[in-house]
């Protein structure tokens, strides 16, 4: 069972959750590399953070990498996201490719 | 994973194999990470690998002989972790001070291509000063979205530069952004800078420094290097700058800054520090270049000591081709990889200097630089002196390529200004492009870079409330900075709730911003000065990091009528292209530029004369015809003038007259009597279109 994708569809939806080191984002970046080995299935991809109480660098790139690669027509979201989290995706720019919620809205 | 990448030794638990030997630095590649390293005369390199913030490594792995081409050292290690992963050099060889060979294989090097460099990631956060190993590289990805950012294509001589920096821009709470003193703050007032009209940013220097290097504290009050010129890696954004800095990530926090900056049609400059390092010198550090080839990055006595041309300590040894290589890649970097559009050198006469210090008459770096591809369309600006005496402003080896921070018209333009005698032929000059010092066949356009003020010296602000400068704050009994500032205090040292005195100061600032503005070239201000900013007297803030030195932006709201006429005087400038000599001539035979006096066509340059009136002509950008006077009355008296006659459809109507406090821009432009006479006040400036 995948740690952080919770479901492939036409919502995929990927839960992100507690501490998202360099030491674990390498499952996350596995994970998104076979989420988006499906991407034609996917319409939206939505990133819940609500549970995420730290993201370093190498998460972040996770992230990034999904939106890089699973297509301009598929629309990511990030969602629930703590100010302090999302300070980090604000800082370098990363936000602008994200749709921000603090609640999915779809 | 392509199969000419397959591990094919192994050293311990790492796989690897003999790497590439022309990436210089770390790159990530399938499967590994290719480290390469070049010294000519260390005789073995090992690759020391550490764990983030670790201060012992896990893991020292020597190159193989085999893994070694000529000076270079080359190796790919595979499954690393690069997230977690900072990494240094060590190498031995000779150790002969005299000779300049000081290899010491105690010492972990810091990778001279270093991309992210942490150490110092959160500004002003005391280090462990007991680690031996303070400044690591780690490797950079290079993922970033630029989302189609291109090079904005205007000429150089569009250009209006604001000078500033990073920190000091943000760092006061009256700046009001979210992340003060950082990349991210600056990205947050593009707005204000796009209201100000200004198009390119002119960033003090924002390559890894230590802000720590040479701290002390005077009266309780801590001084840094602030400033930031002494370079400790010329790859890397300062870390410190970066509000995710400590996620090491201010290689994406300064991307996302510039395509900001280019998205809003505002280039970016740096400033780049090749003279010198942070290394000191005999008693300095070794961070890199020491413990690399000592003798090739540094110009050094017969006795093995560094020459100080910087004053900084050592000086680069910029011409050896080595180190010639490095600067070339260094700047390809930034240009390829950060989008920047143009370098202003500090001290740059010293990057035409010899292999033994002495000047060079076609030095080999100027020449590559000026003809170099990547770099064929930034702007190259020189700060045509070093602090070895070398003084080239007008001569710096320019190969038509070259812009220069044109120190004569600071000089000239403050003494005009303050009503000196026997300056009026000089002012005129300056106005009209300094062509006496930059011949506009050889050198174009946009050579001299005009400049009243920059972050060397006196704000404008200061220059017209301090008769001298006042730097006991930085702990040398104020025998630091410069002395001859040609400042004025209007009549009283300092602030002053007198409202002649004040009006006065505003009256000569909007004076130097009317003539800079005006003049042909390429302007340069300093950032706050628009506001009328403060730095208390101080000529000299390096050490600064502290209210001398950050903006206030509280004076934006209290000088609101300077913030309003520089923001008119920028929009002017842009109005008119013949500030930018790219407008054709009128139909009517007059010249281009001509100068007058208090008779037009007379123009006075004799000893006493204290006036200059410039008449530029050409075409709107619409395709009308353009008539700009602008008359400077650096006179204690007002001035009574005649304009020059126009063609009998058109009559001169003010535009700008700065005797006239708050309301110096006209709203609807008045016409003037019909024989073309004109009272310009005391010390004020006029500015007439037709």
């Amino acid at each position: 069972m995948a740690k952080y994708v919770q479901e492939i569809g036409e919502v995929s939806k990927v839960k992100l959750h507690g501490h998202i080191d360099a030491s674990i984002a390498p499952e996350l970046m596995n994970e998104m590399k076979d989420l988006i080995a499906r991407k034609d299935e996917i319409k939206k991809l939505v990133f819940f953070a609500d549970e995420l109480e730290y993201v370093a660098s190498a998460g972040i790139r996770a992230v990034v990498f999904a939106k890089q690669k699973i297509g301009a027509n598929v629309q990511v979201y990030l969602v629930g996201a703590s100010d302090v989290i999302l300070d980090v995706f604000k800082l370098t720019g990363i936000d602008k490719f994200l749709t921000i919620q603090d609640k999915f809205e779809g | 994973m392509r199969i000419d990448l397959h591990p094919t030794d192994t050293y311990g638990e790492f796989k690897m194999r003999p790497g590439l030997v022309l990436a210089n630095g770390a790159h990530l590649v399938p499967g590994g990470v290719n480290f390469s390293i070049y010294s000519s005369g260390a005789t073995s390199c090992e690759l020391v690998l550490f764990h983030s913030g670790e201060r012992e490594p896990y893991a020292v792995i020597p190159f193989p002989e085999g893994y070694r081409v000529g000076a270079v050292f080359a190796m790919i290690v595979y499954d690393l972790d690069f997230e977690d992963l900072e990494y240094g050099f060590r190498m031995d060889g000779e150790y002969d001070f005299s000779r300049g060979v000081i290899f010491d294989k105690t010492k972990t090097l810091l990778d001279p291509y270093a991309k992210i460099i942490t150490g110092r990631n959160v500004w002003g956060e005391e280090p462990d000063w007991t680690n031996p190993f303070q400044y690591r590289a780690k490797v950079v990805m290079n993922d970033f979205d630029w989302e189609g950012d291109e090079p904005i294509r205007s000429t150089h001589n569009e250009m209006i530069i604001y000078e500033a920096h990073v920190r000091g821009f943000t760092k006061d709470e009256s700046s009001g952004v979210k992340y003060n003193g950082t990349y991210a703050g600056l990205r947050e007032k593009i707005p204000y800078l796009k209201d100000l009209g200004v198009n390119t940013i002119e960033l003090l220097p924002i390559f890894e420094f230590d802000e720590f290097e040479g701290a002390r504290e005077v009266n309780g009050q801590k001084l840094m290097n602030y400033w930031g010129y002494s370079t400790v890696g010329f790859f890397a954004p300062k870390a410190g700058y970066a509000a995710s800095g400590k996620y090491s990530m201010q290689v994406d926090e300064f991307k996302s800054l510039v395509k900001e900056l280019h998205k809003n049609g505002i280039k970016i400059i740096l400033d780049v520090v090749f003279n010198h390092t942070a290394e000191g010198n005999e008693y300095g550090p070794y961070i890199s270049f020491k413990g690399i080839d000592n003798n090739y990055y540094y110009i050094l006595t017969p006795e093995g000591y560094y020459y100080n041309f910087s004053g900084c300590g050592n000086t680069l040894n910029c011409n050896n081709p080595v180190v010639r290589n490095l600067i070339l890649g260094c700047l390809r970097y930034w240009v390829a990889t950060f989008h920047i559009d143009g370098f202003r050198f500090d001290l740059a006469a010293i990057l035409g200097r010899n292999q033994d210090g002495s000047p060079m008459s076609n030095p080999p770096l100027l020449e590559s630089l000026a003809f170099d591809p990547v770099l064929k369309d930034v702007i190259l600006i020189a700060e045509a002196w070093d602090a070895g005496g070398l003084y080239q402003v007008g001569n710096f080896p320019a190969y038509g390529r070259w812009a220069e921070w044109n120190g004569r018209y600071r000089d000239d333009m403050r003494r005009f200004l303050k009503g000196e005698d026997g300056l009026a032929g000089a002012a005129a000059a300056r106005i009209l492009g300094s062509e006496d010092i930059y011949d506009r066949y050889w050198r174009g356009d946009a050579a001299s870079v005009n400049f009243i003020t920059c972050h060397d010296g006196f704000t404008l602000y200061d220059l017209y409330a301090y008769n001298g400068k006042h730097n006991e704050a930085n702990g040398w009994g104020n025998s630091d900075g410069g002395n001859d500032n040609h400042s004025w205090n209007c009549g009283w040292e300092g602030e002053s709730t007198d409202y002649g005195t004040n009006f006065l100061r505003h009256k000569m600032i909007k004076n130097a911003a009317a003539v800079l503005l005006t003049s042909l070239g390429v302007p340069m201000i300093l950032a706050g000065d628009e506001f009328g900013n403060t730095q208390y007297g101080n000529n000299n803030p390096y050490c600064q990091d502290n209210k001398i030195s950050w903006l206030d932006w509280n004076d934006l709201e209290k000088n609101k009528d300077i913030y309003n006429f520089f923001k008119y005087m920028i929009a002017f400038r842009k109005r008119h292209p013949v500030f930018m000599r790219k407008s054709p001539a009128t139909p009517y035979g007059y010249p281009m530029t001509s100068l007058h006096g208090g008779d037009a066509w007379r123009f006075d340059r004799s000893e006493g004369s204290h006036y200059v009136g410039v008449m530029f002509t050409g075409k709107t950008k619409d395709g009308e015809d353009d008539f700009i006077y602008l008359g400077v009355n650096a006179h204690w008296d007002a001035k009574p003038i005649f304009l020059p006659e126009l063609p009998a459809d058109k009559t001169w109507k003010v535009e700008v007259n700065t005797d006239l406090g708050e309301n110096a821009c006209y709203e609807t432009p008045c016409e003037i009597a019909a024989n073309n006479s004109f009272l310009v006040g005391p010390r004020s400036v006029i500015i007439c279109t037709a």
